[in-house]
């Protein structure tokens, strides 16, 4: 276990190192520098800002540097907001995010395996096709339009909950589900293929042939077995809540992490942007992880350690 | 299940003769006509196909008939709300929002048969090598492909559409990036299985080179699959371009996508409710009908997978 461990982390860290090599190689890349969009500045004192933030370094300089700085978690400071840095950025947005990012994946966990359920348990009657349809709808509404149909409806129409901003629970939950539709659709799809497939298993049978009642046997018996795709869909999850979290919180304005990752890419700020896509990334490897683990730990079938099984 | 018509006659044993055992008894019927008459059957899917068709052909006449092009301002008539004269209404500077959402949808529909089409390409290049010679190169170009897969599909287009100027070919570029992976992984799954069988090697033995079991006997076999990914992928690139627009990375003004129509009108969402309407419900339309008719091809083409 240990030894899986230790060689999962070391596949974390390299492909961290490629993440942050390519992107530093495309912020390199990128047409202008960072202080070409401000007014024109007199060559002196656009050499001296170079000579500050060491952007007259030779590239591979400026390439370790950046190296030693990021295993020390030191992104550098901020080109656009001078005197931030990018890690008082990202500790200051993150909160907000993991708020709403927690709350959306309970959304889309909860609701996505009740459907799911229901669905299975009325296989081709009314439960199963209205579950179904919500699923189809779900997947093909993209997440921005149902944040802007729900802002619509119950901010500005109905007035039921306020339109934008993070100050209570009641600002979280518009963006929450705007975040969860589109993973609790296919949630319920995974979930109603395998409840279908572990409910027409022997030991179903066998559970309702001992004169157990429905109920224990839907619950204890067939939902325990039919959930693991349902696991193994988290990692894809965490993504998808990720990703989503750029429109949704730049749509509701909540200063989280991926509305500063927005706003740097408008601005072109370039440290911001670097820090941002490696801290992202170092959060989903280790998240991906965690899920591995879990699954290994509620399934004991899977070996996460490989062959062998000494656990 | 349709209910079966018995007559006390269709029990009785039917006359025996050698000749007779040798007929067959339906007409043959080839893997795709099988999977067109399961196909035609699924109401949904047709629904699907009905409405990409007419998408098709209204974003070729769409404009036409409008009176209007996209690009043209009319301060005058700015932000008129849907009428005879505007059908779908005007936008900020006047434009005509039915002309720009049909021409939207050529861009929209562009991009996604375009990425999808790239994808296809290098996708299909790339995993039937890997799963056709095996052993190292498989493995290294399957590695190539789980790195970059570890990175999020969304991210990568960010930071690529951040680099490469602003423009249509681009973000299909960005996408394709790393678009192709999944097909890549899809075709090499099937290749690898399918290159045991035995019809592959009576064709080897017959002399087949490596190029004809691959394109002939390979790939032809690997269709269905190919088929179904193609058709999911389309309504992810028409959703990452309205992504991107959002993000301001869109297709540059004065170009219409549905993407850049919604990002500009949602802003006044509690004024001019309609010109977010329009193209979101488009969006929405366009996604939807790919994804019921991915499901439907899915059904028909491999109706084990069906419950």
């Amino acid at each position: 276990m240990a030894k899986y461990l230790l060689k999962r982390l070391g596949f974390i860290v390299i492909s961290l190192f490629f993440i942050v090599t390519i992107t530093f190689l495309l912020m390199q890349a990128a047409p202008g520098g960072p202080f070409t969009s401000e007014r024109q500045l007199p060559p002196e004192i656009e050499a001296q800002l170079n000579e500050q933030y060491g952007l007259d370094d030779p590239i591979y300089t400026q390439y370790f540097d950046y190296l030693k700085d990021v295993v020390t978690w030191d992104f550098g400071p901020s080109f656009k907001y001078p005197g931030q840095s990018v890690n008082e950025i990202i500790n200051r947005s993150v909160p907000y995010s993991l708020i709403l990012g927690a709350e959306a994946i309970f959304i889309a966990l909860s609701v996505g395996v009740f459907l799911g359920v229901i669905a299975a348990m009325k296989h081709n009657k009314f439960g199963d096709y209205s579950a179904m349809v919500i699923a189809v709808l779900g997947i093909s509404v993209p997440n921005f339009i149902m944040a802007a149909a729900l802002q619509y409806v119950f901010a500005m129409q109905l007035g039921a909950l306020p339109v934008a901003r993070f100050d209570s629970f009641a600002h979280t939950i518009m963006p929450a589900v705007a975040l969860a539709t589109t993973p609790l659709a296919f949630i319920a799809r995974l979930m109603r293929s395998s409840m279908l497939e572990v409910l027409s298993s022997d030991f179903i049978k066998t559970a309702k042939s001992k004169g157990l009642s429905s109920r224990i046997v839907t619950y204890k018996h067939a939902l325990r077995n039919a959930i693991m795709p349902v696991v193994s869909y988290l990692g894809p999850l965490v993504v998808a809540i990720l990703t989503g979290s750029f429109v949704i919180e730049k749509i509701f304005a909540i200063p989280g992490l991926g509305n500063e990752f927005v706003e740097s890419i408008t601005n072109r700020d370039y440290t911001v942007i670097m820090g941002t896509t490696v801290f992202f990334s170092a959060l989903l490897l280790v998240s991906i992880l965690i899920v591995d683990l879990i699954y290994g730990l509620i399934d004991p079938r899977i070996k996460v350690a490989g062959k062998g099984g000494s656990k | 299940m349709a209910q079966l018509n018995l007559k006390p006659s269709d029990f009785e044993p039917i006359e025996y003769s050698e000749t007779e055992a040798e007929k067959i008894a339906g007409e043959s019927t080839s893997f795709w006509k099988d999977a067109w008459r399961r196909f035609r059957k699924n109401k949904l899917a047709l629904f699907g196909v009905v409405i990409i068709i007419l998408l098709g052909i209204m974003s070729f006449i769409g404009g036409p008939i409008s009176g209007y092009n996209y690009y043209s301002n009319d301060l005058i008539n700015a932000n008129q709300p849907p009428s005879a004269d505007h059908w779908f209404g005007t936008d900020q500077l006047g434009r005509d929002i039915f002309a720009r959402t049909w021409y939207g949808a050529k861009i929209s529909l562009f991009i996604g048969l375009a990425a999808a089409f790239l994808d296809l390409i290098i996708g299909v290049f790339w995993g039937a090598t890997a799963g056709f010679f095996g052993g190292k190169i498989d493995e290294y170009m399957m590695r190539i492909a789980d790195v970059l897969y570890g990175v999020p599909y969304l991210l990568v287009v960010i930071l690529l559409m951040v680099v490469m100027p602003q423009g249509l070919w681009t973000m299909i570029l960005a996408m394709t990036v790393t678009g192709w992976i999944n097909m890549a992984r899809i075709v090499r799954g099937q290749v690898m299985q399918l290159r045991n069988e035995e019809y592959v090697m009576a064709a080897q033995s017959l002399g087949a080179g490596k190029g004809r079991l691959l394109f002939k006997h390979l790939i032809p076999n690997t269709m269905g699959p190919i088929l179904v990914t193609l058709t999911l992928t389309i309504p992810n690139a028409i959703f990452t371009e309205a992504f991107l627009s959002y993000l301001g990375l869109g297709v540059p003004a004065p170009l219409a996508s549905w993407g850049t129509m919604s990002d500009a009108a949602l802003p006044y969402l509690q004024y001019q409710p309609y010109q977010l309407f329009f193209p979101s419900f488009f969006i929405v339309l366009t996604m939807l009908a790919f994804n019921v008719m991915g499901d439907g091809l899915r059904d028909a083409l491999d109706p084990k997978e069906r419950n």
